[in-house]
């Protein structure tokens, strides 16, 4: 069975460290601050200002000058730091943020990134997602393995305009846990109960299948 | 030191000069951090055929969307502008010209137009459409792209408290990208909740020194929330 967005999420919070800075973009990689592993702590970034992330606030506590940068009204948890967007970018492209988990529409075995324009619609804008492909060193792309009408989404070369160039090596799908390397995927992990075939199948770009793929493990 | 004293007492003061075509640029984070009625007095005074450079461009009705309406703004720089029905339909007429900008680049193109630095090198944006048509240089193996700074006629910001040296301290994310078009203004407004006396603010505590700032007003601000999430709890 291919991964819920939950499960999704849960498997990429596995890679957290305890005392890891952590940027997550908008969408599924957000849901991963839902399962940091019980007594580790980890410090959210979010990129209009704030380092210390809390939850969302209550009727109560609600303040619009205490926004994220998906421009949703958050807190900020005790030891929070609160500064302006040079020095908060200064953070991501100074390489001092630790996971950066974000989401994409391609990626390719270059480690390529598209995931902010589609000719032909509207262009919204990329807002800090280039900086942060460009800026950390440790990414994971979160993203389903093929679209909705069955395209790989793991190609060869990406077709849209770039995020960012040779800068992804992490990519974790609803079907797959995948790393780029030496210009080429390689199959680390598969969901549980997806088969090798359906993610050979579905992924565009060449694969590096070892003998044995470990099936992902969730507690 | 009453020539230190930057507090004006009406809209139309705090926003004499700025002229059609001329560059403003403006603090805040989608509608936080805006400074509501210096926009407001812009919409008022009609001037015409403006670049504002702003992370964001308002939504419809409010913040820069006021602008819009008027058709005041010719271009707009900016890394986001999702949020604007109005936005889509000038640009897709052609009458709004566009140059989206990754937002730690146009952060930093803010910061350096305001230190006297006319262009830096970035990683941001090599190998994309961002970086088509620059210079390319590489440090220690890797490529970046030459970004020129920016600097504006008019800086326009939001901030808490100011005093009347135009001391200015922010609250909360309405920091944002206020602090940094402070300083790259030739005329530096700041549309502020609270007006203290000098003395008042912690001197360690300032965000934006004085020496940046030209004009101080008093002002109200509605705070409009974008997106009001909160938890189940």
């Amino acid at each position: 069975m291919a991964l819920t967005r939950e499960q999704l999420a849960m498997r990429v919070a596995q890679e957290l460290k305890d005392g890891d800075y952590v940027n997550l973009g908008i969408g599924i990689p957000t849901l991963v601050a839902n399962y940091v592993p019980e007594g580790m702590a980890v410090m959210l970034q979010s990129e209009n200002g704030l380092l210390g992330m809390g939850p969302f606030p209550t009727e109560e506590t609600v303040d619009p000058d205490m926004i994220n940068a998906g421009k949703q009204t958050v807190t900020a948890i005790p030891g929070a730091a609160i500064f302006d967007s040079a020095q908060s970018f200064a953070m991501i492209r100074g390489g001092h943020v630790d996971l950066t988990v974000l989401g994409a529409f391609e990626v390719d075995v270059q480690g390529n990134i598209a995931s902010w324009m589609i000719p032909g619609k509207l262009v919204k804008g990329m807002g800090g997602a280039m900086d942060l492909v460009a800026g950390a060193d440790n990414i994971i792309v979160t993203m389903t393995h093929a679209d909705r009408h069955g395209n790989s989404k793991l190609l060869s070369n990406c077709t849209l305009p770039l995020t960012g160039a040779n800068c992804i090596s992490k990519v974790v799908t609803d079907l797959a846990y995948i790393e780029i390397r030496d210009g080429r995927f390689h199959l680390l992990e598969r969901a549980p109960g997806v088969s090798v075939e359906e993610i050979i199948e579905k992924t565009a770009g060449e694969l590096v299948v070892p003998e044995h793929v470990p099936e992902m493990r969730f507690e | 030191m009453s020539g230190f004293d930057k507090v004006v007492q009406d809209y139309a003061q705090a926003m004499a000069g700025l002229t059609d075509n001329m560059t403003v640029i403006a603090g805040g984070f989608g509608l936080c951090g805006i400074p509501e009625g210096l926009i407001a007095q812009i919409q008022k005074m009609g001037t015409r055929g403006l670049t504002v450079v702003s992370n964001n461009a308002g939504v419809d009705g409010f913040g820069l969307g006021l602008l819009l309406e008027k058709h005041q703004i010719r271009k707009m720089i900016a890394s986001y502008v999702g949020e604007n029905a109005l936005f889509e339909q000038q640009l897709l007429s052609g009458e709004l010209e566009v140059e989206l900008t990754p937002q730690g680049t146009l952060a930093e193109k803010m910061r350096a137009g305001g230190a006297g630095i006319p262009a830096f090198f970035t990683a941001t944006g090599y190998g994309t459409p961002v970086g088509e048509g620059k210079e390319v240089r590489e440090f220690n193996g890797r490529p970046y792209i030459l970004e020129e700074s920016i600097r504006g006629d008019f800086a326009i910001v939001k901030g808490w408290k100011a005093d009347r040296y135009g001391n200015v301290v922010y609250r909360h994310t309405a920091q944002n990208f206020n602090p940094l078009a402070a300083t790259a203004g030739k005329i530096t407004v700041v549309e502020v909740e609270e007006i203290v006396e000098p003395g008042e603010l912690e001197p360690s505590q300032i965000h934006t020194p004085g020496i940046y700032v030209d004009r101080v007003i008093l002002g109200q601000f509605e705070k409009r929330i974008e997106k009001r999430t909160l938890s189940q709890a």
